[in-house]
């Protein structure tokens, strides 16, 4: 005879510990109640976000537990020379019968920045897996249509050693600068659309040496190393290079993201990408490589440019320090300005390569300085007259 | 994407890493640790382009699941002892997820291997992805759960109160100090390869036995991003062994790494599965057997002993003395009982023990109930407001015990606590290692070694000490942790929500003796009285108990 041995599994029980089941006090109180919205309601992004790297200048009241070898812990205001109202009041002070009590939230400027764009994990997802799907459906496409097959050789030649050569600004400034940054930003929103501005960098990287990948298997003769002969020694991108090379060398985290997206971005980026490549391209017979270039572009105009004009007005507009931070950001607006024109400067000779050339570099570079203008005015900040180098 | 065109895809971004010609990266953090430039094979081998899509699989999954939870009503079946401890995990575990996102960055300058940094910028993201998705988990928790109080004060509550901060370790231990110390040892080598199972795995079984599917859908999602992060470490320590100078560092973070994930990990999860559950079934699987498995078996004996051969110095001792603490001393047990002690300075609340919890604790841990039985009786004895005091006023023959200045876990394997005067303090500890860390490894010069990156431990590390003198109802107002009728505590001893009678209000607080902080006590001894202090303290416990001469 067999008798059945009851599988030992948890039981299921009612508990009716469903909210609303009962009244008492807080039964209602659903939502995060430390911290002020930006609006009037708080968001999904702001609930995933906010408070979650702490701050002991309003609740942390233990003081942070770790430090470096110098004794600071956690994320030290200083380490940009940007100030918010409150940067200054000093931690405080905790001992025998204190108490925990800090500033009354937030405590300084910082923590008013909230990312337009509310990144979060869900968001940036969905967002980025959308635009490796469309990429590979553009060049999928492209492949079937035999669309490689009308380019002319001097473009092959441009597409390998340029556009390829783009790939290394992306990598290094999305490692070395973002990725770098987002440990140094005073708050968690800072730092989480740092973080997203970085991914989308060492994407788009990816993107480029994909492509080149695919090119290399579709287009004879397509030389799919050629990009790192062009990056290393070109005369036309060590201008870039350096300043790419310099931006990553730059320890104020605040000086880092305004340099890249205020100044790099604007007058070299978007001249490259959006005034050469994407110009040129359907000239030369060409209407796969603006779908890769253009998903970086959009990235940036829409989404990295937006969150860090956010981050900078607040600060030129800040209650206490609008006129401390005004000045230094015109400092370093003129001192990069000057390298990124110059960066500009040292590619023309790109416009001539190939056979169907496109707008003029003058009016190109044109272009992106009125577009650099009315960044710059946006961010209540001065033109610089290195500009016009 | 098919798995050559992976492989095929990987190889090629390899070609985008360069040498910087005119201007080096800069260098924000230092460490002890020598790197030898050599070059190395990314172990991820993970290209964004696949990367995305199935990260967003993952998270359909996950939020196709939230949904069917509540419109499958499953907080009519989730335990509340369960939930109520969930207050306390996920106000801790966003922060540790989002600094090791934070810490990535060390390791890019001091690990010179372009290889590895694809692979460290793709687990900055992931656990962006961790942070956030249990904040997410948690506003879920807040919005549904029958007792939104404690959810929706979350950070506050974890950034004020004792418990965050013994939390808190995990995550600034990963993001200061030493690069290498942080990043890659206490964070990927420790954290991450041995105490991500009973985080990740262990709790969430429990949790589902609790009735609630939830945590682990999530969590479960979290830990499937995990293995990627331990081959980083793998890689990162590899290199590592390979400079003979870096083996004394080793061994020094190795210890102090362990030790403390021990002290912390083990005190917040064991109390968890072993108090937060309902499910008494006698085969269900204790934490003591859960450790054995997972940490024992799986990453001591099949991870760290083959390291071995490498040069990797083991701390077989304090692998051997966490098991004894566990199994021998009760730490574990000693550790929920202070934290239901502690109820009051809380915002969650502690369900009290029963007849069917007691078996289940004498059949796993035989000996349990002569120890521990006594006490949890007098808890539910006090839970409800009758004319008495919270537990800890009440002489229930608990001494209430000093912090450990390192762990700030208290010191409660009495036995074990030791004392040093160390920059003009007299501080405690709860055990030797945790003096040794504190006295020896957090310090510019270790064993005659210059070692100057090496981080400090900072802070108010006692928290009683912030409230020396305060009345309890003020140490509570001063937190925060107070409903919104303006006096009822968000913490109870007790799950009884039916009566407001039964809720304990700053006004039970009020009646209370002040707050005293051990540490400022002992600092105020002579010389002799600190000494018989000492000598009566290990003599004290099990349970807590004074010591009875
Ligand atoms: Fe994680
Ligand atoms: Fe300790």
């Amino acid at each position: 005879m067999t008798t059945a041995t009851e599988r030992s599994v948890p039981k299921p029980v009612f508990t009716d510990a469903e909210a609303g089941a009962k009244e008492f006090p807080d039964s209602r109180a659903r939502r995060f109640n430390y911290f002020v919205p930006q609006k009037r309601k708080q968001t999904h992004y702001e609930d995933v976000t906010v408070e979650v790297q702490p701050d002991p200048r309003h609740y942390l009241a233990q003081g942070w537990l770790y430090g470096f070898s110098d004794g600071k812990g956690g994320y030290p205001l200083d380490w940009t020379v940007l100030k918010a109202w409150g940067s200054d009041r000093p931690e405080p002070e905790r001992g025998p019968g204190t108490g925990g009590q800090g500033y009354e939230w937030p405590a300084h400027g910082w923590h008013e920045f909230r990312d337009p764009n509310e990144e979060w994990e869900l968001s940036l997802y969905r967002y980025n897996a959308n635009v490796v799907r469309q990429l590979q459906a553009n060049v999928d496409a492209a492949k079937q249509a035999k669309a490689f097959a009308q380019w002319n050789p001097n473009w092959v030649r441009f597409v390998q050693q340029h556009v390829g050569a783009w790939m290394h600004v992306d990598h290094g400034l999305g490692l070395y600068l973002f990725a770098n940054a987002n440990r140094r930003g005073p708050t968690n929103m800072h730092n989480t659309a740092i973080a997203v501005n970085s991914m989308h960098l060492i994407r788009a990287a990816q993107d480029l040496a994909l492509y080149q990948l695919t090119l290399s298997e579709e287009v004879e003769g397509f030389d799919g190393t050629a990009h790192l002969e062009t990056w290393n020694s070109d005369p036309a991108w060590q201008g870039v290079r350096e300043m790419a090379e310099r931006l990553t060398a730059t320890g104020d985290w605040a000086e880092a993201v305004f340099a890249a997206n205020v100044v790099f971005q604007p007058l070299v980026g978007e001249l490259f990408r959006s005034q050469l490549v994407m110009q040129a391209a359907p000239r030369n017979g060409d209407f796969v490589t603006p779908t890769v270039v253009g998903a970086e572009e959009y990235d940036f105009s829409e989404r990295d440019l937006r969150y860090t004009r956010a981050i900078f007005e607040l600060l030129t507009n800040d209650r206490e320090f609008a006129e401390h931070n005004s000045r230094i950001l015109n400092t370093w607006l003129a001192d990069w300005t000057g390298q990124a024109i110059g960066a500009a400067r040292a590619m023309q000779p790109l416009w001539s390569q190939p056979d169907a050339k496109p707008a003029r570099f003058e009016d190109a570079l044109d272009r992106v300085k009125s577009r650099f203008a009315g960044v710059v005015e946006d961010l209540s900040l001065d033109l610089p007259k290195e500009l016009e180098r | 994407m098919s798995r050559q065109s992976v492989a095929k895809a990987h190889q090629k971004i390899q070609e985008l890493s360069w040498e910087p010609m005119y201007h080096q990266p800069v260098s924000h953090y230092g460490t002890d640790y020598t790197f030898r430039k050599a070059q190395k094979k990314d172990p991820l081998k993970q290209v964004l382009r696949s990367y995305f899509p199935m990260q967003e699989e993952k998270d359909h999954r996950v939020y196709g699941a939230s949904d069917g939870a509540i419109r499958g009503n499953m907080f009519r079946q989730v335990q509340e002892r369960w939930l109520e401890w969930q207050k306390l995990f996920l106000s801790i575990i966003p922060l540790p997820e989002i600094s090791a996102a934070r810490a990535m960055p060390l390791l890019f300058r001091n690990v010179p291997n372009p290889e590895l940094h694809n692979g460290q910028a793709i687990q900055m993201i992931d656990e962006v992805r961790h942070s956030t998705i249990q904040q997410n988990l948690k506003r879920l928790y807040m919005n549904n759960y029958i007792d939104p109080a404690g959810f929706n004060s979350s950070l506050r509550n974890f950034q004020n109160d004792y418990c965050g901060t013994i939390g808190r370790q995990f995550a600034e231990g990963f993001i200061t100090g030493d690069a290498i110390t942080a990043a890659s040892i206490y964070l990927t080598i420790v954290a991450e390869t041995a105490f991500t199972n009973t985080l990740f795995v262990a709790m969430p079984a429990e949790a589902a036995a609790n009735g609630d599917y939830l945590l682990p859908t999530v969590f479960h999602s979290v830990q499937s991003d995990e293995s990627r992060h331990i081959s980083n470490g793998y890689a990162t320590l590899l290199m590592a062994l390979a400079d003979e100078g870096n083996h004394q560092l080793l061994e020094r973070d190795l210890r102090y790494a362990w030790w403390n994930n021990h002290r912390v990990v083990d005190a917040a999860i064991g109390t968890f599965i072993e108090y937060g559950t309902k499910d008494r079934r006698k085969d269900r699987e204790s934490y003591a057997e859960m450790w054995r498995r997972w940490i024992y078996d799986d990453y001591y004996r099949s991870y760290l002993v083959p390291l071995e051969k490498y040069g990797l110095v083991i701390p077989h001792d304090l692998i051997e003395e966490s098991w004894n603490q566990i199994w021998h001393k009760g730490y574990v047990h000693e550790v929920a009982q202070f934290f239901a002690t502690g109820w009051l300075a809380n915002y969650w609340r502690i369900d009290p023990m029963t007849d069917k919890d007691f078996e289940w604790f004498e059949s796993k841990y035989p000996g349990w109930y002569d120890r521990y039985g006594k006490w949890w009786e007098n808890y539910n004895r006090l839970s409800t407001p009758n004319g008495h005091h919270p537990i800890v006023a009440e002489d229930v023959d608990y001494q209430y015990p000093h912090r450990c200045w390192t762990c700030m876990v208290p010191c409660l394997v009495r036995e074990d606590m030791v004392m040093a005067e160390v920059d003009g303090q007299w501080r405690t500890y709860c055990h030797e290692a945790c003096r040794w860390t504190d006295v020896e490894a957090f310090r510019p010069v270790y064993q005659g070694r210059q070692t100057p990156n090496m981080g400090q431990l900072i802070g108010a590390r006692e928290w009683e000490t912030l409230y020396h003198g305060w009345n309890w109802a003020d140490v509570v107002s001063d937190m925060g942790f107070v409903r919104d009728d303006g006096k009822t505590m968000v913490a109870q001893p007790h799950l009884n929500l039916d009566d407001p009678k039964k809720m304990w209000t700053l006004d039970h607080l009020r009646r209370m003796p002040n707050l005293q902080s051990p540490n400022v006590l002992l600092n105020q001894m002579t010389e002799e009285e600190r000494a018989a202090f000492h000598a009566n303290y290990i003599k004290g416990g099990p349970a807590g108990r004074p010591a009875r001469d």
